[in-house]
Formats: structure tokens, sequence, C-alpha cells
């Protein structure tokens, strides 16, 4: 079901800056370990990481892979223009929107395929794509083959990855909320009947990816300049199934899934850390858990705003029928 | 209509469609007309090519060869949702309405291209669909996936009318349902042609077809093997012998 979704932006922008603003003061004012403030930092970035894929995966419905090589060709543009061009971390916003706009226009690229290919094929060639970008960049000497890019400038802050979040979910919002974003969930529910109702379909999903790729990319510009580091390894398997795995948690087609997924798988990722490798078959568990007990994710395709309207809703209706039943006692 | 031989400017023509699946031809290359404010049925068994044939006219699959002409302009491999735009509807086969969305929703993504500029067409729109079916009306809040058979169809069905079109092409308006809302979907559906909309029927169900239709195509095994108004076929001992039983 659609719900009218009007005045609910600020229900879910609020939460995000009430967070901001405690991050600012345990920042600030030191009362925050730096290994606790990098796991802020990552929780961010892969929120925006997580909304990207949910665009495709969850709201249009595709099971796609390409997040991995989106999120690469993000990370390497940004890590490239900041060392060639943009120096100055003051242009660290010119970074990040490279960083995006490279992705994007391999986003653009890659729907292609989804206009015919279905499914499994489709998840395959997407798979493809992630493997092809992650073996190039293991062999272009100009970016370090297999041993990465180093010393990039470390310009990102927990303010940056806020304040991109933030954003970022102005923009998925909006889109959700448009023409577009209806035609998505159209094409998700029967994509032959969308057409016959004369959603334009391969301009859909074209947008889609687009949008997808950008915020990915954004994500990779962020983590790059969060390490200061990057290299081919980190956009292989283990990437691919750590963004399922946060998009799957949360819940498909939801803002809000996506930052509670990210968020608890994070935790659970770095909390964990002292297992070792031991920590990938604890999360795979844990994905398995989440399939059988909680198919939908934790919030399915709900948002917060949708439970905090629930819960006025619920009290308003109680209050009537406690009054009801006052007068009928009395 | 009789005076079929002499009218011009057949609203759809189709000449020579061929459509193959891989190797296999399911289409061989068939011709036919439909004419405006007709209803015209496709009849024929299973496997014979019906609901390629409307697929095929809406560029849901690709079409191999030959000619479709609609309003005047051939509209061969043009996408869907632009002949969608140009006026000719596609109910489909197995109905395919939005499940997750209510009775209400669905009629409104029909409405997609239009709503925001032109509500009171909508609204317009959404009472003729709703006084055809007052069945919609009572389940206008209840999920388009827990409707019946029929209900759903009249849903397809009205989705359609909202989407609004000079042509609406059924497929298989009778599939899986009671014989008496069977009766009642025609009736419906003679309706709408009387209010002006031109109806392109594919049915299995030859006899209920014929009682509504002005024009019959008679489809086999990827061909058109006879065509003529319902009483001429009634007239034609082997049609009647290989088609209607009895």
């Amino acid at each position: 079901m659609i719900t009218k979704r009007k005045n609910h932006l600020l229900g879910d922008v609020i939460p995000v800056i009430i967070i901001a603003a405690i991050l600012i003061v345990l920042k600030e004012f030191k009362l925050i370990s730096t290994s606790r403030l990098l796991i802020l930092q990552y929780i961010g970035l892969y929120s925006i990481f997580v909304l990207g894929i949910n665009m495709v995966n969850g709201y249009l419905g595709i099971f796609s892979l390409a997040h991995a090589g989106f999120m690469a060709s993000g990370a390497y543009a940004a890590a490239i223009s900041s060392k060639y061009f943009f120096k100055e971390s003051w242009m660290f916003p010119l970074i990040l929107l490279f960083g995006g706009l490279i992705a994007m226009l391999i986003g653009l690229i890659m729907s292609i395929p989804s206009f015919k290919a279905k499914g499994d094929y489709l998840a395959i060639i997407t798979l493809g794509f992630s493997l092809i970008v992650q073996s190039f960049l293991q062999n272009w000497r100009f970016v370090g083959a297999s041993k990465g890019i180093n010393n990039v400038a470390k310009f990102t802050n927990i303010y940056w990855v806020y304040g991109c979040l933030l954003f970022a979910i102005i923009i998925v919002r909006k889109f959700i909320n448009s023409k577009y974003g209806r035609s998505l969930k159209a094409i998700r529910e029967d994509q032959v009947a969308s057409e016959l109702v004369s959603v334009d379909v391969k301009r859909a999903k074209t947008i889609a990816f687009a949008v997808s790729a950008f915020l990915i990319g954004i994500s990779g510009a962020l983590l790059v300049h969060l390490l200061g580091y990057t290299s081919p390894s980190a956009y292989g398997y283990t990437n691919i199934v750590d963004g399922l795995v946060m998009v799957y948690l949360g819940g498909m087609g939801s803002i809000t899934g996506s930052i509670v997924g990210a968020t608890l798988w994070q935790i659970l990722i770095q909390t964990l850390k002292n297992l070792g490798t031991w920590r990938w078959v604890v999360g795979g568990g844990l994905l398995c858990v989440i399939m059988i007990f909680l198919t939908n994710g934790i919030f399915g395709n709900k948002e917060l705003s949708d439970a905090i309207h629930a819960i006025r809703k619920y009290f308003s209706r109680s209050k009537t029928n406690k009054t009801i039943s006052e007068e009928t006692t009395k | 209509m009789s005076d079929r031989e002499n009218r011009q400017n057949p609203l759809l023509h189709v000449s020579d469609l061929v459509v193959s699946y891989g190797k296999i031809a399911a289409i061989k290359g068939i011709s036919f007309d439909v004419y405006k404010g007709e209803i015209v049925a496709m009849l024929g068994a299973n496997g014979a090519g019906k609901t390629t044939t409307l697929n095929a006219l809406t560029s849901v699959i690709s079409v191999k060869n030959g000619e479709i002409v609609f309003k005047g302009k051939n509209i061969k491999g043009m996408p869907t949702h632009k002949i969608t735009i140009m006026g000719m509807i596609h109910v489909p086969e197995g109905r395919r309405i939005f499940p997750s969305l209510t009775v209400g929703e669905n009629l409104r993504a029909a409405a997609y291209l239009y709503e925001k500029k032109d509500k009171a067409l909508f609204e317009n729109r959404r009472d003729y669909v709703m006084n055809l079916f007052p069945r919609l009306r009572e389940r206008v809040t209840q999920l388009g996936g827990t409707l019946s058979g029929g209900e759903q169809q009249m849903l397809a069905i009205g989705r359609a009318l909202i989407t609004g079109g000079d042509i609406v092409l059924m497929d298989e308006p009778s599939m899986g349902m009671a014989p008496n809302l069977v009766m009642e979907i025609f009736e419906t559906i003679k309706k709408i042609a009387e209010n002006g909309q031109t109806i392109m029927l594919v049915e299995q169900n030859a006899m209920m077809a014929m009682e509504i239709a002005h024009y019959c195509y008679v489809l086999e095994t990827g061909n058109v093997t006879y065509d003529g108004t319902p009483q001429m076929m009634k007239a034609n001992k082997n049609i009647v012998e290989a088609y209607l039983g009895s």
C-alpha cells in the first residue's frame, strides 16, 4: 500500500539532525574515543551506500550486484581527482561530486542490460561488472595496480559524512515520492502492467541506476578520504555481500531501514573485530536468521515516520476509547 | 456490420504480421482490420496465437515482419508506453493488476499520465468505471491481490478504461470465471463499445464472443483461416463443427 507522506519529510530528517547534534557534542568535547568515532563515520557512509543499493534492489526490485563496481569507480575517481586536481581541503565537495558523477556515468551504462535481462541473468551480468571493475583496477598501473592508491588526503570527517547522509536522504525521499519513484514501485510490482498504463520503463530504470550509482559513488569517495588509501581488494565479494546484508537486514525499499541496517551491521562487524575471519561466519549466520524470521528485514518497506504515525494514531484512538468507556460507566 | 467492405480507413490495420519465438513462428503472416466502434473477436483454440497477436500489437513482444497501422501511423516497434499514449490500451492475459495496491490505487495508477493535470477527467472516468462495475466501488480500499478472479478482471478492464484510449485490446476476459460472471462481463464489454470505444477481443469462449462481436476472425496455428460476421460463422457448418461444438 502506498501511504500519503506529505509532511513526513521532517519525520525522517529530524532524527538525523538530533543525531548530528549528538555527534558534534561527542566529537568537539572529546567524549568519545577515536575508534568509536571511526565506527560512527563508517555507519554514516555505509548508510549512504545502502540507500544507493536500495534504490535499485529495493525500490526497483532488481537483484543487482553492481554496487561494488560503482563504489570502486566512485572511490578511485575521487582519489585520483584529489591527488592530481583538487588538492585543497575546501575542494572536497568537488571531489565528492566528481566521484559521484563518474559512478553515475557508469551506472547509466549499467542500466542498459536491465532493459532486457531479468532475474538471475541480470544478477550475473551485474556481478560480472563488479568483478571486471575490480580486475581492471588490479591491472591498471596508473592507479597502483593491486597495491592501490596510497597517501590520499584524509578530508573526510564526521560532519562531511553526516552532511552527505542528510543530502542522500533528501534526494531519495524526493525521488521516491515523485512520479519516477512511483513508477519504480509499479515496475517492481509488474513490469508489463506498468508499461500498459504507459510508464516509460527504460527511462525509469535508467534514472534509478543513475541515482543509485551516484549515491554509492559518493560513499566510495568518502571512504577513500576517510582511510587515506584504497585498493582493489576492498571492492570484491566481501563488499558485495556486505552491501546485500545491510539492505536485507534493514529492509528493502525503506530509507529508515537502510540506515538501521547499515548501523547494526557496522556495529556488529566492528565489535566482532577480535574474532578475525570468524566474524564473517557470524555475519553469514545472522543473514540466515534474518531470511528465516524477518523476511522483509527489520523495517520491511515501512519508514520511521510511518511508525510514528501509527503510534500517534493508536494513542489517539485509545484516548477516545477511554472517554467513551468512561462515559458509558457513568 | 454488413457494410464492412465499403468502409474506409480502419482504426487498426494489420497486414502480414509475423511473430516468432526463436525459430518457431507463432504468427505466420496474418492480416486483419478493426474499424471504429466495432467489437472484433479473434477466436481460436489454445496455442493458435491469439495472445501473441495482442502482445505484438502493443510491442510487449517484438514483431518480426509485417505492418501494424494504428490511426494511420505505423506503430511497429514503437515502445509499449508510447503505443498506450497513442490510445491503444491492452488488458493483458492474467489481468496483471498491482497486487499490493488497493483497488482505488490501481485505478489511480492507470491515470499515471494525466491525473495531476486533469483531476476532473480522472474523476469522471473513475465514476464511469465504478458505474460499470459497482463491485469495484464496494471494494475500493481492498488490496488488488485479495480480489476474486472475476473482480480482478473487472479491475483490469476498469484500469484500461481509465487510461483512456480509442481501442481496448482484451485478452480472454472470461478466463477462469464463473458462468454468470462471464455473462456480466460480456454485457459490460458491449456497453463499453456502445459508449464509443472500439474493442478487440481475444477469446476461447467462442459462443459468448460471437454474441457481442460485430466481426470475427478465426485463428488456427498462426494463420487466419476464416473471417466473417457472427451470422456468417454460425451458418458455416465447418466452423460450427470445428470451434463451436454441437
